[in-house]
């Protein structure tokens, strides 16, 4: 008997045979029953073979590809621990920038990976399935490089080491913790718009190439290599964004004011977690890429706008929240870096007050701004740290029910009035940072109703470790908070200036550089 | 609709509801014009605190870092409650004038304008 020796299957067929091929209509339960998310949020799908999956990939190849790039990071990671690579960083105030990075930024890739996941599960189409299952396995790829890289740093800094549970519970993250929460929690279109589209595509630019490019900058090697190795990954996340949203507004007419609605949404939701980065470009980095303003204006104003341009067609308006955010622009970093130092005692890393050379350089960068409302400020807190009155805050702020950040924004045309707005529902009381916060919390408040804002969690007695009795004498909550954060005080907080890190990275640089 | 989800008549959990406070209310007090502290201070207070005792007691341990706080005449600040003009009687307490859990007041100082005239 001859065998017949089947033809190969070409790129293309098995492309179609292992993502279309693997989906079926479900005739032991109606398909509503097993797909019982896509629809609740209101967008019509008519075909969903009309998705196209901008991945292109099969398993086979992915793992292939992805494997290359693993051996290649890895490899340099070993070279850069063997080669004490911590030591060729600028400063030792650049890490800083690192630990806000892996307890900020790494648990959300998790996040990332988990919500695709979901979502991949949660939609009908097979298409957008495919690719969402890739892109979760990214994100699992990107969170599980980052630490493999910072744990490099971890070995000799501080304020690393508690990053995953700091991150469901200290005050400055659960800004970013909120927003994927926020993310992760509505349904599967929502989602895709959230992280798909608003950040993957509008503002990843602003998040990975300052913090790229910062590291390149300031000779940290290993996150660079990090970043590299997720940068294809990136692409590809970004054409799947754009994939998303084209494909909702070409299957029905009625999802339009859906979608602009969760585009100006999740705009603005971006843009108050991207405060956190544009401290740390104009303050964090000892050697500066561009301020955040130019960043801003590069990544958000030129090419946002090109890209708003594109999707015109679909009958999609650029957000209104995006004024507010250009006049915020000059203001914003400052807010923040002055936020940071007055509540530094309750952190995870280390700030301080930036130097002459440093404030001429914000004079040059923000001239309608630093010199007329913060440089005063901050010399004024240089000269009370020189006399040891080093300004920390020792009371809680109040937060925006939305963003969860402090209220510490201006209003919107006066940088000298704090920007107050209040909602009545239900009988309670409701605060917010700007009109866009409110806006969001007006159009779904049984949501946010349910923010865990720190502060008032704090005073609910939920932040103390198990065990604490807060009516004996002399209990000290501050103290009690710190413990629950497990912020391991005096090494992981307060001033740069005669820390830990600072001494021990001068040592060592030393013995690096020159005779004992 | 008060919330887009999956189930009908989806009703979230309050987490701030002034029962979870022990008996104590939220109030929340800025200081206009000294942006020194980033944003309005967050207190813990019982309904049965007065308000002068906040003024004299609390506030220099929560302001008194500010320069221009020694400045402060009490008598002649004025201030808002929820953007609206609002007139303390600081021998009244916190219940007695009708301050709600969550409320928010702005201390105005005029003259007082923050380190160099700054607002800070």
């Amino acid at each position: 008997m001859d065998m017949q020796a089947k033809k190969k299957l070409g790129l293309k067929e098995k492309y179609a045979h292992m993502t279309r091929g693997l989906g079926w209509e479900t005739t032991y339960q109606p398909m509503d029953k097993v797909f019982p998310y896509d629809k609740f949020e209101g967008i019509k799908i008519h075909d969903w073979e009309k998705w196209e999956d901008p991945f292109r990939l099969t398993m086979d190849a992915y793992w292939k590809y992805q494997a290359e790039k693993e051996r290649k990071l890895y490899a340099i990671l070993d070279a850069f621990a063997q080669n004490n690579g911590h030591l060729g960083v600028t400063d030792a105030r650049y890490l800083n920038a690192i630990k806000l990075f892996i307890s900020g930024v790494s648990p959300l890739e998790y996040m990332a990976h988990r919500g695709f996941a979901h979502v991949g599960r949660q939609m009908r189409g097979v298409g957008p399935r495919v690719a969402c299952q890739m892109q979760s396995l990214d994100e699992l790829r990107h969170v599980q490089t980052q630490i493999h890289t910072v744990s490099n740093y971890n070995k000799f800094y501080n304020g690393m080491h508690q990053f995953r549970h700091q991150h469901d519970r200290m005050w400055y993250l659960s800004v970013p913790k909120s927003f994927f929460d926020d993310a992760f929690t509505a349904g599967p279109f929502e989602y895709m718009i959230a992280i798909g589209f608003s950040f993957e595509y509008v503002l990843t630019n602003l998040l990975f190439v300052p913090f790229m490019s910062g590291a390149a900058y300031n000779g940290d090697m290993a996150t660079v290599t990090f970043g590299f190795s997720a940068q294809s990954d990136e692409a590809r996340h970004m054409t799947l964004g754009l994939e998303c949203i084209k494909f909702m507004l070409e299957q029905d007419p009625d999802n339009l004011p859906i979608v602009q609605r969760w585009i100006d949404k999740w705009a603005w939701r971006g843009i108050r977690v991207l405060t956190l980065v544009a401290m740390m470009m104009d303050y964090m980095l000892p050697k500066r890429v561009m301020s955040w303003r130019e960043a801003w204006e590069i990544y958000f104003e030129q090419n946002g706008t090109a890209l708003f341009n594109d999707l015109a067609r679909y009958g999609i308006k650029m957000p209104d929240c995006v004024a507010q955010a250009i006049a915020d622009k000059d203001h914003i970093s400052h807010q923040a870096w002055a936020t940071f130092y007055q509540y530094g005692a309750a952190t995870a890393f280390h700030t301080w007050m930036p130097t002459d050379e440093e404030m001429d350089w914000l004079s040059a960068k923000y001239p309608n701004s630093f010199d007329q409302y913060y440089r005063p400020r901050f010399t004024h807190w240089r000269e009370e740290a020189e006399k040891g009155n080093r300004f920390y805050n020792k009371t809680l702020p109040m937060l925006c029910q939305t963003c969860q950040i402090p209220m510490l924004f201006t209003e919107p045309g006066d940088p000298t009035k704090i920007c107050y707005r209040e909602s009545d529902y239900n009988g309670e009381k409701y605060h917010f940072c700007s009109d866009h916060c409110k806006h969001i919390f007006d159009h779904e408040p049984e949501k946010y109703v349910q923010s865990w804002l720190p502060v008032h969690q704090i005073y609910q007695g939920s932040c103390f470790p198990e065990g604490t009795d807060p009516t004996v004498e002399g209990f000290d909550p501050l103290k009690a908070v710190l413990d629950w954060y497990k912020v391991d005080f005096g090494r992981d907080n307060l001033d740069f200036e005669g820390s830990e890190d600072q001494k021990n990275f001068a040592a060592w640089r030393g013995m690096a550089t020159k005779n004992a | 609709m008060a919330v887009q989800a999956l189930t009908k008549d989806y009703v979230g959990e309050v987490k701030d509801a002034a029962d979870r406070f022990h008996g104590m209310q939220l109030l929340y007090i800025g200081w206009d014009d000294h942006l020194m502290f980033c944003a309005p201070l967050a207190f813990l207070f019982p309904p049965a605190m007065r308000f002068g005792d906040i003024c004299q007691q609390v506030l220099p341990g929560a302001f008194g870092y500010h320069p221009d706080f020694a400045k402060v005449d009490f008598a002649k600040a004025t201030w808002l409650k929820s953007g609206q003009p609002f007139v303390p009687d600081m021998n009244k307490t916190l219940g007695e004038m009708g301050l709600r859990h969550k409320d928010v007041l702005r201390l105005q100082t005029p003259g007082l304008t923050g380190i160099a005239g700054s607002a800070s």
